[in-house]
């Protein structure tokens, strides 16, 4: 059986792990806590691929069919 | 005309979106000659127009879209069946189909998928069959006929030479998964195969065929149907039944243009981001088909609040609704007296901040200017 990476189907966008000094410049850019942002479990096949861990934050590089490209962010919960 | 590095990197820089950076740059380059002076008059224009049609802090946005996508929905069949062309694949559409995605079911009430394949398959009829044929769940009943001698006691299996060789499955091997299904003796000689239950009684005769039915002798668990069909100059398989995980792995299947409506499963398999996804194109496509336009920044409104937590949470009494944090909001939802007595038993108060709870006491809603407080200061304190 072929493994084949989440983050290459076309509904998957691309997710990158912040670093903590990323992170805590994200959260005084939005002037919000790390609670306060959405949430995505560490269980989630594409956080798991791309090794985050509890308490860590997420970018996500969204295909926007209004700004074509719009960013978000997730804060990975158990 | 052509863009000096200067300008690119000026528009790079702004604070737009990166569609409007694209259109103002080719609107640029399309205009026969521009001056430095009104390039810097456009960029402000644009920028200022952006600012415009930005929506306004306090704006109910959430209202906006309910209406947005109900008031199309009224206008919605609603019970609609819909064939996908010739090969009679029924998929719910219309508004139970909405309602189904908004609900967050577990299992849609028509679970299809829709299994693109890699080229070298996409292009040939007969491969492309094959990569059917292999996913489809075949049960005994595709390759022969069963039958009870209850003389014997027995069931016997006739298998036919042609739809085994279809299905690419030996007597051998189907003799091998009945045996491990059912945990039975197997008596296997050329194309006939016979099994007898533990206990000759006729009871466990019968039943013993039901299970033999029941049983998945090849393909994929779940996947009643897969018909093909011709889009373009590529083929695309459409099944009944889903089950993502396990096509996605399947020689000859395409796993990055695969996709299921069962949006929990794409939850599972691809995680939340593809499922918000999956949303905004279920949800805008179940529209389209209708001839509704709505605007796709409502669905994606829902779709963003229906995913923020992690997992896919319906919007309504056990989801979105329900975990609202005032009582009266949610009193005022669905079963109203059981929040108000939950309420009143654990001594909640309701701090009045959303729409629909001073709606319900008959105060100005804080939206918009009503949102907007003014705090004074007593003169003394001004002047000291």
């Amino acid at each position: 059986m072929k493994r084949f990476a989440v983050q290459d189907h076309e509904l998957v966008p691309e997710h990158i792990l912040l670093t903590p000094e990323e992170a805590q410049q994200v959260l005084m850019q939005y002037g919000v806590e790390a609670r306060h942002l959405p949430k995505i479990h560490v269980t989630d096949p594409v956080a798991k691929e791309i090794g985050a861990k509890v308490g860590d934050i997420i970018k996500i590089k969204r295909k926007s069919p209004t700004a074509k490209e719009s960013i978000f962010y997730r804060l990975v919960i158990d | 005309m052509k863009l000096p590095d200067a300008w690119l990197k000026r528009i790079e820089d702004l604070d737009l979106p990166v569609s409007l950076k694209d259109a103002l740059k080719s609107g640029l380059e399309e205009a026969e000659s521009v001056t430095e002076e009104q390039f810097e008059r456009i960029i402000k224009e644009v920028v200022e127009d952006y600012e415009h049609a930005k929506v306004e802090p306090c704006e109910a946005v959430g209202v906006v879209a309910a209406q947005s996508i109900g008031e199309p929905g009224t206008q919605m069949t609603m019970r609609t069946f819909h064939y996908a062309g010739v090969a009679e694949i029924n998929v719910t559409l219309g508004l139970p189909r909405l309602i189904e995605i908004v609900d967050a079911r577990k299992i849609p009430s028509t679970p299809t998928m829709t299994i693109r394949l890699l080229p070298e398959y996409a292009s040939d009829r007969d491969m492309a069959r094959e990569v059917a044929w292999a996913i489809e769940a075949t049960s005994i009943l595709h390759l022969g006929s069963i039958a009870t001698d209850l003389a014997e006691m027995n069931v016997v299996i006739e298998l036919n030479e042609d739809a085994m060789a279809q299905r690419k499955i030996t007597a051998e091997e189907v003799a091998e998964k009945l045996r491990d299904a059912t945990g039975l003796a197997v008596d296997q000689n050329g194309n006939t195969i016979i099994m007898a239950p533990e206990e000759p009684s006729y009871r466990e005769l019968l039943q013993l065929v039901e299970r033999i039915k029941k049983v998945t002798l090849k393909g994929v668990d779940g996947i009643k149907r897969v018909v093909i069909r011709k889009e373009g100059d590529e083929y695309v398989l459409y099944t009944e039944g889903s089950s993502l995980k396990e096509v996605l792995e399947f020689e000859g299947v395409d796993p990055t243009r695969t996709k299921t409506n069962n949006i929990n499963e794409i939850c599972e398999v691809l995680g939340i981001e593809a499922a918000r996804n999956a949303i905004i194109n279920e949800a805008t496509e179940t529209l389209r088909e209708q001839g509704l336009q709505v605007d796709v920044r409502h669905i994606m409104l829902v779709a963003d609040i229906m995913t923020c937590d992690g997992d896919v949470k319906q919007i309504g009494r056990h989801g979105v609704s329900g975990e609202k944090a005032s009582v009266l909001a949610r009193a005022a939802f669905e079963v109203t007296v059981n929040h108000i007595l939950d309420a009143a038993i654990r001594g909640d108060v309701d701090d009045l901040k959303g729409v629909t709870e001073n709606v319900i006491v008959g105060q100005p809603i804080q939206l918009g200017t009503g949102d907007v407080q003014l705090v004074a200061k007593r003169i003394d304190e001004v002047v000291r």
